[in-house]
């Protein structure tokens, strides 16, 4: 089957979802209460929205993924004609990789990769 | 040899034979979303009560024993209560993202089940690119468990997907180099093919020591990143009561806890493909007799057989490792992990120019 078959599971996830969703609508009773629609933190009335600055460490994280997950995309290709380029492949991901590794250590020693 | 291949074809040149191209392609795209949701419910039906049997066993307790035979329909039990609970949208939320998020979470599972190929010519769709889609589709369920947590407005379920996000995005990484070093052994990213290559063993145990590290790293990576325990920490229950999800009730919770399992069932499948030979039965170099006895084994039988106790394996692990911290658990993969596997990948090219796997 073609690509055709991604829209067809496509659907059918949204099918299943929405049918599910519409089934238990029709089936329950619903009531109506002031406090019902409040945020759940444990009985304390909640402080504050939650929209607010949060912490930069996984803004961080999230960056340092960026650039070693474009680096995945880059050796995938690679990954599969390897065997038939041999030696000069290799040499080539030994700088690749180096050069990413000494990234690495940057962010490393930049304590990038630190939880603060 | 019976295999499940002989009935699709069997459905195939029936619909061709009946109706007109277009009309029996259509079709073709009805069975198999119907198929693929039977097998939703299923997996979400079998693999819970799994965890809970196993969970029970490890704990010399008894599990479920009340509803049907021996608990057998507890699950369903439960279904139905979730059906009936009322599905709310708390007053803060933004409406938009928080009832959108189930819909993205429950798409990204099912349409990286199109490359999966269960059983001998089984398989929805055998895509060229198959492991590196898998690698791709699977990286967007994050947003929708971002989109979940942030649209609740719920500073749990905030800090919830903001950790699911960080831990999932990185142990992506040490996923997607483990996978690579599969690749590099068979020269191919479709699955059928990296299938067929294991013909004369699996990886495992064709590839020596450097794919047993890149399959450990696979497990572990796998496992954070469907936020199971040890790395559970998006949705620690004793801190931040259900993470994402907290302010989910009724069927949308429903659709996110089914989700998880079957994405459990998902990465396993994946593991048990690259590492264990997918379909493959296993064999003994010259062992005629056992060979042959091995494959009258159904091809269904051994992939699934692979996948539950991969299963199995990732349940044992949240009943022996206590729960890691945040920082803890971004050093194993940031110091460990990743260095571990970039290095992998270089013995696992070197193995493969020489020839030195079987």
């Amino acid at each position: 089957m073609g690509s055709g078959s991604l829209i067809a599971l496509m659907i059918a996830a949204v099918a299943f979802s929405g049918i599910a969703i519409l089934i238990s609508k029709i089936l329950l009773k619903t009531t109506h209460n002031i406090h019902k629609g409040e945020p759940y933190e444990c009985g304390i009335p909640t402080i504050g929205p939650s929209w607010i600055q949060f912490s930069i460490g996984y803004y961080l994280f999230a960056l340092i993924f960026l650039i070693f997950d474009v680096e995945l995309i880059f050796i995938f290709p690679w990954a599969v004609v390897v065997k038939q380029l041999g030696w000069v492949a290799f040499v080539e991901i030994l700088i690749f990789l180096f050069i990413l590794f000494m990234g690495f250590l940057y962010a490393h020693k930049k304590k990038a990769l630190k939880w603060m | 040899m019976f295999s499940l291949s002989h009935i699709t074809d069997l459905v195939n040149a029936w619909l061709y034979q009946q109706f007109p191209p277009t009309l029996a392609l259509l079709l073709q795209f009805v069975i198999v979303g119907i198929l693929v949701i039977t097998l939703f419910s299923i997996l979400g039906l079998v693999l819970i009560m799994m965890e809970r049997r196993v969970a029970a066993w490890m704990q010399l307790r008894l599990g479920p024993n009340r509803v049907g035979p021996r608990g057998m329909f507890q699950t369903v039990a439960d279904t139905v209560k979730l059906i009936m609970k009322e599905g709310m949208t708390p007053n803060g939320a933004d409406k938009l993202m928080f009832n959108l998020a189930p819909y993205i979470v429950m798409m990204v599972s099912m349409v990286i089940m199109a490359p999966l190929m269960f059983a001998d010519g089984f398989q929805i769709w055998d895509i060229n690119i198959g492991v590196f889609f898998i690698t791709a589709i699977s990286s967007v369920s994050v947003i929708g468990i971002l989109m979940a947590g942030w649209a609740s407005n719920n500073k749990y379920s905030l800090l919830g997907a903001m950790r699911s996000g960080a831990q999932i995005v990185s142990y992506e990484l040490s996923a997607g180099l483990s996978i690579i070093t599969i690749v590099i052994l068979t020269g191919s990213l479709q699955v059928s093919e990296i299938i067929a290559a294991q013909q004369t063993g699996w990886w495992i145990f064709k590839g020596h020591i450097p794919v047993l590290i890149s399959f450990v790293i696979f497990i572990i990576a796998v496992t954070a990143e469907t936020n199971r325990a040890p790395f559970d920490l998006a949705e620690a229950e004793s801190e931040l009561t259900a993470g994402f999800h907290t302010e989910y009730s009724g069927m949308k919770f429903a659709l996110f806890f089914l989700a998880e399992y079957v994405n459990i069932f998902v990465v396993c499948a994946i593991g048990a493909t690259l590492f264990l030979g997918g379909w493959m039965p296993f064999h003994i170099g010259s062992w005629e007799s056992f060979n042959h006895i091995m494959d009258y084994i159904p091809s269904s039988v051994w992939f699934f057989g692979k996948t539950f106790f991969l299963i199995f394996v990732i349940m044992w692990f949240r009943w022996t490792f206590p729960r890691l911290r945040i920082d803890q658990l971004l050093n194993l993969e940031w110091k460990y992990l990743l260095p571990i596997s970039m290095f992998n990948l270089i013995l696992v090219t070197l193995m493969a120019i020489m020839g030195w796997h079987f």
